[in-house]
């Protein structure tokens, strides 16, 4: 749906480009929703025919834990199937919060999990949280030509680095959509035209607002899938506050032929790559192939808002925390991708920035790189990261031209001489 | 030439007083001569390579003969016995008795390649050695090389510290570096109009007629295709979106003029002298500027960086130059060029054809041999099929052997002969336009480097040249398309011209690393490249210590319109006795410049498989097709892929 989102933007581009366009396309939801549903239930089907292929039996039923070696399933008709096994990897991810809180959230609000299989228009959509996925979600609602507001209480992309995070939000907000900062919904009703009305309230001024949305989304958090597993009868430990389950590093729970893995366990970034690699080396070592714990440093990861951004390593704040303000040289850039000057595109929030060690050879900490494809353009540096990079090997590796990927290898002003880092030319 | 060591001391040589050796140092120095020393370059007081270096420059720039001796050595002697006898004055250093003779001796043989004494230099030129100085004299050339501009001195001191021939990525990289050390900078720039009379602004090829409109030109066929894509991704699109030539290429024509008129305020802020001349070597140290009016003027330098790229080649055929057209006109052509014949299977050939085919003409390749020589040809290939798939047709093993005109016009018509490679054959064809991209020829031939004796291949017109860039004569250096066996790209000359003028001028050592140099072709299928080719790496290891891990994949936002599944393709080269050290990358599929860039800088630090396969994907996106190589070319296993890994 980002990439419908994109394809909204080309097409006010082409023009520019020489394409004879009659005028402004327009987008039909129905036609978008019903090619991506198809397109992940043959996913969907792909997996169900690899487990077949390799031999895995495939339940599909709400299990749970009866004890230490063995799960019930539950089946459509009510019927009841017990399981034991020597190993149990516990991989059932996280459903989005509702704010039950709040009064008619669940009853007249949505999630990310119903958005993707919305069969009509969300038509003007408020979207609560300040996550990755109310960003994303957001930013293509408003690529798509919908009203969309996003309403964030405190502040954006949390735990990411917070400059990057404030030019993700105004790239959006110069791009049409609506950011209410600092403020809190309070209570949801149904008006009789079936719209819904929101109130909310301004936390720094008290004071009170009202608006009528199609939609209402909720993008506060994700809930880890455990309740229901009955892991006390297993004697699995779970974080209290959280609720997510306690691993150690070899992805063990408390109970040692327990495991779990992906957005369900405690501290694991919740990112489907780590899951895949931790699930892959999990069960080689599982099996006695190897003994390979999974690095969980340095995992790179894209937020695929309107102007993606993407990033590996630490962020400014982290960096500054670990090694102190005078032990971290910041390089940084804005820059004009070259696809943004024959359509007149405004690039003001394309950054990039490189966090470094301030003694040489200035081994790099982190990048943060905001603009088009960024998340292609961040694996390659999370290798570099990972075979140790120092600012001269990324300075000295020769740049491909002309791509937004090689202002990476011409970061030369640093933050800290206060020059004006904007780009200019090619040179 | 070599001249063994002789236990024969002679005294020949004085120690100079303290005063005259650069940083206060104690020099050996002949008593005819009396100049005395620039100051050292560097400023450094600590005995480093580069002070001996700038302390030879000193030395040979200083005086119009130098010789290199070593006082024990007998050929030196008779060397010096030459001179005294022609009475000619010469600057001594003996490499034995000079206070840092063995970091001049260093620096002297990094220079010259050069292992023995004597070593002397004519008007900042080597000569040679003993055999080469006694040759030169029997021969006349010696006494020639000395009455060179023999009444008029070389200028002691110079209209600039630096002049460059060329205004393009690397000529002005290294004006505006230089210029920041405060040196006196000129920026010679002139473009010789095209057979059909194209010409453009400051900034070279890469700008003008180069990366630039390639690949805005390049984008206004992904547009096309986005506008196909979006179709299916529920955006109501009209059936047949026609495309305006003229509309797009004057937007990319207004870019260039404001990326033209950039460099020029570039230039003025940083205090260059640009001159619209055609620069031309007439005496060391001096160079003639021609401007567009014929009006001449004279500059004398220090240092010449010669930055003069290259243009395209002609066929040498009937018709070539009166009809044909060159990536030199295509970017600015004021008319659609209609069904176009593409000469060539380089690069440029390639993408021009591309993004003709992708804009909805119809384009025909000429090929003679195999497509992107030089590249990986496994890659090669696979570009040339997924171009055939999109209606971009190929004539194979075939050349053009005469050009007619049917009819003239905004595009004509075109009648073009063809001959096979391999028989008799010949073929007729129709087009609108021929757009030749054959190849490009280095510009150093008509830029007066015989004048002052910079050796060129004969046969190619490129500049060989030292790891510092340097030419065979000490004052010229030249960097860029015009190298020899250097990659022709633009970074690569910016990085270059760059640290070029932080040596020159900065006191740096730092040289331009040509090894691991990225580079994309903009094909319709993009194709990212890092380090070696398949080829390459079995010549260079051996078929049996490489391994080859690749897969095809399918790019996300391909699925939803259903096209091209496993057309893209991921492939790396690992050296097995080294780790597997991957020595070579190669993608093709969308953004692969985007993606090779950091996987570039990766290989830069010594990246392994192990590496790769720790790595954490980024999802979902082409790149993190790296991350899960597991089969390998050598197993034959299946490379198709389904789901999210």
């Amino acid at each position: 749906m980002h990439q419908a989102a994109l394809l909204g933007g080309m097409m006010r581009d082409a023009p520019r480009y020489g394409w004879e366009m009659a005028q402004p396309a327009l987008h039909s939801w129905r036609k978008m929703a019903e090619a991506v549903q198809n397109h992940v239930k043959s996913l969907n089907w792909g997996h169900r025919v690899q487990l077949q292929d390799r031999k895995v039996k495939y339940f599909n039923f709400k299990a749970s834990f009866v004890n230490k070696h063995t799960v019930c399933g539950v089946l459509k008709g009510g019927k009841e199937i017990l399981l034991s096994a020597e190993h149990i990897v516990i991989a059932t991810g996280g459903r989005p919060r509702y704010p039950t809180h709040i009064e008619g959230a669940v009853e007249y609000g949505i999630t990310s999990d119903d958005l993707f299989w919305l069969k009509e228009s969300p038509g003007k959509t408020l979207v609560v949280g300040a996550s990755y996925v109310a960003l994303e979600c957001a930013g293509f609602l408003t690529g798509l030509g919908l009203d969309a507001t996003i309403m964030i209480r405190s502040i954006p992309l949390r735990a990411f680095d917070q400059q990057m995070a404030s030019l993700v939000t105004e790239h959006m907000a110069v791009h049409g959509t609506r950011i209410l900062k600092g403020c809190m919904p309070l209570r949801v009703e149904k008006l009789p035209d079936g719209q819904l009305q929101v109130t909310w309230v301004d936390l720094a001024s008290d004071r009170r607002d009202m608006g009528t949305f199609d939609t209402v989304l909720w993008a506060t958090g994700r809930v880890p899938e455990t309740r229901s597993l009955n892991l006390e009868k297993a004697g699995v430990h779970t974080d209290p506050h959280t609720q997510k389950i306690l691993v150690d590093a070899q992805d063990a729970t408390s109970v040692p032929h327990i495991y779990a893995i992906g957005d369900v366990a405690e501290g694991r970034p919740e990112l489907t790559p780590t899951a895949v690699m931790a699930g892959r080396l999990l069960a080689k070592r599982l099996c006695g192939r190897s003994s390979d714990l999974m690095d969980y440093d340095n995992v790179p990861t894209t937020v695929f808002t309107p102007l993606e951004y993407g990033c590996v390593g630490l962020s400014e704040e982290a960096a500054v925390a670990l090694h102190g303000e005078e032990g971290v040289e910041v390089y940084h850039a804005y820059y004009k991708p070259l696809e943004f000057t024959v359509p007149e595109r405004d690039a003001s929030q394309c950054y990039i920035k490189m966090v470094c060690l301030r003694n040489p050879p200035q081994l790099v900490l982190g990048l943060h790189f905001l603009g088009p494809n960024a998340g292609e353009v961040t694996q390659g540096f999370a290798l570099a990261l990972k075979c140790g990079a120092s600012y001269e090997q990324v300075m000295r590796t020769v740049g491909i031209h002309p791509t937004c990927a090689e202002e990476v290898s011409k970061l030369r002003i640093s933050k800290r001489s206060g020059l004006d880092p904007t780009v200019t030319g090619c040179g | 030439m070599g001249c063994a060591k002789s236990k024969e001391a002679r005294a020949a040589v004085r120690e100079a007083q303290g005063k005259s050796g650069p940083g206060g140092r104690a020099v050996a120095k002949d008593h005819l001569s009396s100049q005395t020393l620039p100051k050292n370059r560097a400023g450094s007081t600590s005995t480093t390579l580069a002070d001996s270096r700038a302390r030879l420059w000193a030395y040979i720039d200083s005086h119009p003969v130098v010789i290199f001796s070593k006082s024990t050595c007998k050929c030196c002697t008779e060397v010096k016995k030459l001179f005294k006898a022609i009475s000619v004055p010469y600057f001594l250093v003996e490499l034995d008795q000079a206070e840092d003779g063995r970091g001049l001796e260093g620096a002297l043989s990094e220079l010259t390649s050069e292992t023995d004494v004597p070593v002397v230099f004519v008007k900042r030129r080597k000569l040679g050695g003993h055999g080469q100085t006694l040759k030169a004299y029997q021969e006349g050339r010696l006494q020639k090389l000395l009455k060179m501009n023999g009444t008029e001195e070389l200028p002691e001191t110079y209209d600039y510290d630096l002049i460059i021939i060329g205004g393009g990525s690397g000529g002005l990289a290294a004006a505006k570096e230089a210029a920041s050390y405060n040196k006196k900078v000129m920026v010679l720039d002139f473009v010789t109009p095209t057979p059909l009379g194209t010409r453009w602004g400051l900034g070279g090829t890469c700008v003008n007629v180069g990366c630039i409109p390639k690949k805005l030109m390049h984008q206004a066929a992904l547009l096309g295709q986005a506008l196909r894509d979006s179709r299916n991704y529920g955006w109501n699109v009209e059936e047949t979106v026609k495309h305006d030539w003229e509309r797009m290429t004057e937007a990319v024509q207004n870019h260039i003029g404001s990326l033209n008129w950039g460099y020029r305020v570039a230039l003025r802020e940083k205090k260059v002298t640009y001159e619209n001349a055609y620069g031309q070597f007439v005496g060391p140290h001096r160079i003639k500027a021609t401007n567009n009016k014929g009006k001449e003027k004279i500059y004398s330098a220090e240092r010449f960086l010669i930055a003069t790229g290259e243009r395209p080649r002609y066929l040498g055929i009937p018709g070539d130059k009166e009809y044909c057209i060159s990536s030199d006109d295509l970017f600015s052509l004021p008319y659609c060029p209609g069904k176009t014949l593409v000469v060539g299977a380089s690069y440029v050939a390639l993408e021009c054809a591309g993004f003709l085919a992708g804009i909805g003409l119809d384009v025909t390749v000429m090929v003679r041999s195999i497509l992107l020589r030089g590249f990986d040809q496994d890659m090669a290939n696979k570009i040339g099929e997924h171009m055939e798939e999109h209606g971009v047709k190929f004539i194979r093993q075939f050349v053009p052997i005469k050009v007619e005109q049917i009819e003239a016009g905004m595009p004509g018509r075109l009648r073009v002969v063809a001959k096979a490679t391999d028989s008799d054959n010949t073929i007729e064809g129709e087009y609108n336009t021929v757009l030749l991209a054959i190849g490009r020829d280095a510009c150093t031939r008509n830029i007066g480097l015989e004048t002052v004796g910079v050796e060129i291949n004969k046969k190619t017109g490129k500049i060989p040249v030292t790891d510092e860039e340097q030419t065979n004569v000490p004052y010229v250096y030249a960097i860029g398309d015009i190298l020899e066996g250097k990659p022709e790209l633009t970074p690569v000359a910016i990085q270059a011209g760059r640290l070029l003028a932080q040596r020159l001028y900065g006191g740096s050592t730092v040289k331009c690393d040509y090894e691991n140099v990225p580079t994309t072709v903009f094909t319709p299928l993009e194709y990212g490249a890092c380090g070696l080719s398949e080829e390459k790496a079995v010549e260079k290891f051996g078929e049996e210590n490489i391994e080859i891990y690749h897969s095809y994949f399918w790019p996300l936002e391909w699925t939803i319109p259903s096209r091209d599944n496993n057309k893209c393709y991921a492939k790396i080269v690992c050296n097995v006795k080294d780790n597997e050290r991957v020595v070579g990358f190669h993608i093709l599929g969308p953004n692969a410049g985007e993606v090779t860039q950091g996987f570039a800088a990766a290989l830069k630090c010594g990246l392994t498989k192990d590496q790769l396969d720790s790595t954490i994907g980024i999802h979902p996106v082409c790149a993190e097709v790296f991350t899960t190589l597991s089969v390998t070319k050598r197993s034959g296993g299946n490379i198709l892929q389904a789901g999210c890994g």
